[in-house]
């Protein structure tokens, strides 16, 4: 018999707060009690501040209660079997909360509701509907489709998805390989990760589909090592897709092969640029490649590659699945559909929070985030991760859109936002920016190599106060050197981060501040 | 397997905790590489330790999501409570302290990583009551 339904979440967030502890706690409760219980690891509904946020199955639906001790468990246990009854943590219905309520879930559409081993249930709730329209159409079809969405790569750089898939599509080889970029290096971003500890088989499906329009028929998906909870919910599905057929030499008992393979990374940021995750997963260094030849034509072991982000393919099912024009719909300008944004930081109500583009950066920050945890006021944020350009209140009008941040000097990236009181000491933000370069530079270009380097020795002797407007100076050309000379977006990025600091913070540098500076 | 160093290095790192310098030669041999070229693998992945670890290792998370949380005291802290610098291992050989560039654990942060555990919402004296259980 199948007893109470609990939902405990297996989500790494959710174990690093006590999830684990928790789910023990309830399960000896439970045995204590008498009473059956069903503990079911799922995902994260994203909402961090709330986790461990326990789930118990209803007649009428889902109830939540959050965050859950180990000393709440036993107390949450016997309010779940009353059902109705009151307990100082329960929430009600989850997809009442107003967080998750104004949201637009379409790549996070089951994340946190599923049990991400259980290929069924994935199913059960509508999962692989996409790949089963697109093995009824031709390739070039579902190419077109995805070209037709609007869908762009949510790694960060932002260059269409159907037109990377046409090329490769378009190059004739007697193999090629979809590449999966799940080496989520940026800090304030885990949306990859969250995906891939909460609905494994949407990536899995998103990867068959794109297999399936260029004619390739091996994928691996590159997960980095700091994400051990992820690689082993996603070998566990991968197992359960091929147990099940959707995976292997025959793609839902199609003519189409199509298989997995996860590879883990080994702590190295810069294997988050494509081509040098290519070169890791060949067993190399992983030092960037110069461009061209695109990995689209000469990717992966010198075949036609399409390499994607894990938010890109996981949003391939959905478009597949309603129509592009249903996911286009979404969004401003160039930025169409929506995007899994992460707030992180010193931010009150931290999480995963999807919606289509052009929210404002403040009202995520200030409406959806509620401020600052420590209850000071906000003085920047950076999005984008480490490459991305720290903002300050003035420009909390930017809408979030590919565009509208290029054009304020900053990017969206992953979209990572990490929130900042005004404790933060921007020059030394801004060293730390040029230090992580320097740390984390694969040394295939001078002007990263050298160039962080030198940019940590500048700054402090900004900081130091020795010479200030003659290293300042210097420090904006060198930024300018490593932006436009570097050869990927590790050392062309990290000016980002110190030339925001530098311009909108610039007291913090010991120079006047911006308003007084601008006469 | 197409590209097999990885996980070749991975699966030893696993075993020994470290890559011994003479394994370089027996995997260079076996996938006919040269021992420059496996060398310079070991040596560019931070993951790949070249000596044993100590007990424990402790990874603390320093990127920009833990810091806007506070993590630069704690890191602060966590040295002096070791008695060791970031890359160093107590001098009894219980604790290994190592940065990371984040854990994907931004939403609470400040993060660690102790033996493949993952911990948030740190503070100094949850830490240290981490740190007081390896002691035992």
């Amino acid at each position: 018999m199948t007893g109470l339904r609990i939902y405990v979440p297996g989500d790494a967030a959710a174990a690093a707060v006590g999830a684990d502890d928790v789910a023990t706690a309830i399960a000896t409760a439970a045995e204590r009690s008498g009473t059956a219980v069903d503990i079911v690891r799922n995902g994260s509904r994203g909402l961090h501040w709330l986790e461990p946020m326990v789930e118990v199955a209803t007649a009428s639906g889902r109830i939540a209660y959050g965050p859950v001790a180990v000393s709440d468990a036993a107390a949450v246990l016997k309010a779940a079997i009353a059902n109705r009854g009151e307990h100082p943590l329960r929430l009600g219905d989850p997809e009442s909360i107003p967080y998750l309520k104004n949201q637009t879930r379409l790549t996070f559409a089951r994340c946190g509701i599923v049990d991400p081993r259980s290929l069924d249930d994935y199913c059960a709730h509508g999962g692989y509907k996409g790949l089963a329209r697109a093995l009824a159409m031709p390739a070039t079809a579902v190419v077109d489709e995805i070209t037709q969405s609007g869908l762009r790569g949510r790694g960060g750089a932002g260059f269409p998805t159907g037109i990377k898939w046409k090329t490769v599509a378009d190059t004739a080889a007697d193999q090629k390989y979809i590449v999966c970029n799940a080496d989520e290096g940026d800090s304030g971003t885990f949306a990859d990760r969250m995906i891939m500890e909460g609905d494994p088989f949407v990536l899995i499906e998103g990867m068959t589909i794109a297999g399936i329009a260029v004619g390739a028929t091996q994928g691996y998906v590159y997960v980095r090592s700091e994400y051990p909870h992820a690689i082993a919910v996603l070998n566990d599905a991968i197992a359960a897709a091929r147990r099940g057929g959707m995976l292997g030499k025959s793609v839902v008992g199609s003519p189409q092969a199509f298989d997995l393979e996860v590879r883990v990374g080994a702590g190295a940021y810069v294997c988050g640029e494509e081509t040098a995750l290519l070169d890791s997963l060949e067993g190399k260094r992983g030092m960037v490649r110069a461009k061209p030849p695109l990995p689209a034509h000469k990717g992966l072991f010198g075949k036609p590659t399409v390499i994607n982000n894990v938010l890109s393919l996981a949003t391939v099912p959905i478009i597949l699945e309603k129509g592009p024009a249903f996911y286009r719909d979404f969004g401003m300008g160039k930025s169409r559909g929506t995007m899994p944004i992460q707030l992180a930081g010193n931010i009150r109500f931290p999480g995963l929070y999807e919606t289509a583009f052009g929210v404002t950066l403040g009202e995520l920050v200030e409406d959806i985030g509620g401020g600052t945890a420590t209850g000071r006021p906000v003085r920047a944020v950076q999005v984008g991760g480490p490459l991305g350009a720290y903002f300050p209140r003035s420009l909390f009008n930017v809408p979030f859109d590919y565009e509208a941040f290029a054009q304020a000097d900053g990017l969206i990236g992953h979209g990572g936002i990490v929130v900042f009181d005004d404790t933060v000491d921007m020059a030394r933000q801004a060293r730390f920016a040029m230090e992580f370069c320097a740390i984390e530079s694969c040394g295939k270009c001078t002007p990263c190599r050298v160039g962080s380097i030198r940019g940590v020795e500048v700054i402090d002797r900004i900081i130091a106060n020795r010479d200030r407007a003659a290293n300042t100076a210097l420090l904006e050309d060198l930024c300018n050197t490593m932006k436009f000379g570097s050869l990927c977006a590790l050392g062309g990025f990290t000016p980002y981060p110190v030339m925001s600091a530098l311009t909108h913070f610039p007291e913090d540098f010991g120079a006047p501040p911006r308003l007084a500076a601008a006469e | 397997m197409q590209g097999p160093l990885l996980p070749i290095l991975h699966a030893l790192h696993e075993e020994f905790g470290y890559i011994d310098r003479e394994a370089e030669p027996l995997i260079a041999d076996i996938l006919n590489l040269s021992r420059a070229e496996v060398h310079g693998v070991v040596t560019f992945y931070h993951d790949f330790r070249q000596k044993p670890a100590g007990r424990h290792v402790l990874k603390l998370c320093r990127a920009e999501s833990c810091q806007a949380r506070g993590s630069d005291a704690l890191a602060a802290w966590a040295e002096a409570r070791l008695g060791v610098a970031f890359g160093g291992t107590t001098a009894d050989g219980s604790v290994s302290l190592e940065p990371v560039y984040c854990l994907g654990l931004c939403s609470v942060s400040p993060a660690a990583m102790l033996d493949g555990k993952v911990v948030a919402r740190l503070d100094e004296k949850k830490l240290d009551t981490l740190l007081a259980e390896t002691d035992r």
